[in-house]
């Protein structure tokens, strides 16, 4: 079973309905004890780094998602739930994350500016997967160039050995990471047609 | 690199898709699950549901379309009509919406904008502005074209943005339905002043149009509905003409 972490961030009717539709068993819960029992964990979210951070600790979900981690339960991170894994982020101020991955959650509109670059902010609509590691877990039934629907502001930064798959906008933006049983994906599987729901099935069909 | 994206839109009313479309070999398919199932396999980009219900059972018909093709269609679907609070909002995106399109009643309550977007995120509040020509100046309209307010469109749209709508759908009252093309030169003074995605709306006759669209303006999206439903235009044909065109699209 595949538990779907609810800490109050977000509409998971879609990633529910997404895993039924590949066939998965799954539970939207917020109860630790269903966690503590999934055979694998999805951390979803929408919104910002510092509400949500402040949410998961209030849940309790901070040391259980991180004891799960070191058991090697596999789980995985979408979209602010990706950026959730790392480190820590700058978004309005210096916020905690689980550390699960190393690197930091930087603004996009910083690193264009920089490069003098003005693209569109957020980030939204259909990008195509360059893969690093075209033999990585998740990327079992992808092809490389498959398109992947992204709506973000924020991305992975000084991700080094973690890098799975990147897209472009004016910066190499990390699509999908990895550190042993724990991944992430900016971008909405679920909302990424075939090639999104390709990516949900490697994860629940992952065995550490 | 981002790619244009192609949505096709569909009327909704009562659960059933306004008209009709002949185009599956059947007659009047009205079915909007069906229809979105459809337009998922040509390659469509995001799908628009536009409900125009008033009654209450109505909206419950709206809100079971909008369930069960959630439940199998796994592209972003926008849904818009009659939005006039969070509680709309709450309605349309517990039912599998994931952006909630607000038109007149962003005019009347322009707190609306940022009262969604602090409860639910940017990401999924869309303003959608019906702009026509008054002396020169680009106007927003309401109730679908008939009133016109006196808002400056490009103002409207910035303080949209400032409020905090995550995307801008600008449909042209003067070209739309006319099918010549879309109206270029209001959305490049429109798309000048905002930072936001903006999808373009109104006037798509031919396949042309759309490449003209995102060769003359930065839009990031075309909208359109009658092409689709009535095969003018099809969806994959149009997205190999666009890259064949140098237009990056998702295909």
């Amino acid at each position: 079973m595949t538990a779907i972490v609810d800490y109050g961030v977000g509409n998971l009717f879609s990633l529910r309905r997404s895993l039924d539709f590949i066939g998965a068993q799954n539970a939207v819960t917020n109860d630790p004890a269903v966690i503590l029992k999934a055979d694998r964990i999805i951390l979803p979210g929408v919104g910002a780094f510092g509400d949500a951070a402040k949410k998961l600790a209030e849940g309790g979900f901070f040391p259980l998602l991180r004891e799960r981690a070191a058991s090697g339960v596999p789980i995985l991170g979408i979209c602010l739930g990706m950026q959730l894994l790392f480190d820590e982020s700058e978004e309005f101020g210096r916020h905690e994350g689980l550390g699960l991955i190393s690197g930091r959650v930087c603004p996009l509109k910083a690193s264009l500016d920089a490069l003098g670059l003005s693209y569109k902010l957020p980030q939204m609509g259909w990008n195509a997967l360059h893969f690093v590691k075209a033999d990585a877990p998740l990327l079992k039934y992808s092809r490389a160039g498959a398109f992947v629907y992204y709506v973000h502001s924020h991305y992975a930064t000084e991700v080094k050995d973690s890098l799975v798959a990147f897209s472009e906008y004016g910066v190499r933006v990390p699509g999908i990471v990895q550190a042993g049983s724990v991944m992430g994906c900016q971008f909405h599987p679920e909302k990424s047609g075939d090639a999104g729901l390709a990516i949900l099935r490697a994860f629940v069909e992952y065995q550490p | 690199m981002l790619t244009k994206r192609i949505i096709p839109c569909l009327d909704v009313r009562d659960g059933r898709v306004v008209k009709g479309v002949n185009f599956l070999g059947l007659n009047d398919v009205d079915d909007p699950v069906a229809l979105a199932r459809f337009y998922n396999a040509a390659g469509a980009d995001e799908l628009v549901f536009y409900d125009i219900t008033a009654s209450h059972e109505g909206r419950k018909l709206f809100a079971d379309v909008l369930e069960r093709t959630a439940a199998e269609v796994f592209i972003p679907l926008t849904v818009g009509g009659g939005i006039r609070s969070t509680d709309d909002f709450d309605r349309v995106l517990k039912a599998g919406a994931d952006k909630v399109s607000v038109n007149s009643g962003a005019i009347k309550n322009p707190a609306l904008i940022g009262e969604a977007a602090k409860k639910y995120g940017s990401q999924c509040v869309v303003l959608s502005v019906d702009v026509k020509r008054v002396d020169g100046k680009y106007h927003v309209f309401q109730n679908g074209g008939r009133i016109d307010t006196g808002l400056d469109a490009c103002a409207y749209c910035a303080e949209g943005e400032a409020r905090g709508a995550g995307e801008i759908v600008l449909n042209s009252i003067d070209t739309d339905g006319v099918k010549t093309g879309f109206d270029i030169e209001m959305l490049n003074e429109v798309c000048g002043r905002v930072k936001i995605p903006v999808v373009a709306s109104g006037g798509a006759g031919r396949r042309e149009d759309f490449l003209k669209l995102f060769q003359k303006t930065s839009v990031d999206a075309g909208l359109a509905a009658s092409i689709f439903h009535f095969r003018e235009v099809e969806l994959g044909a149009l997205k190999r003409y666009l890259s064949e065109n140098e237009i990056p699209v998702r295909q």
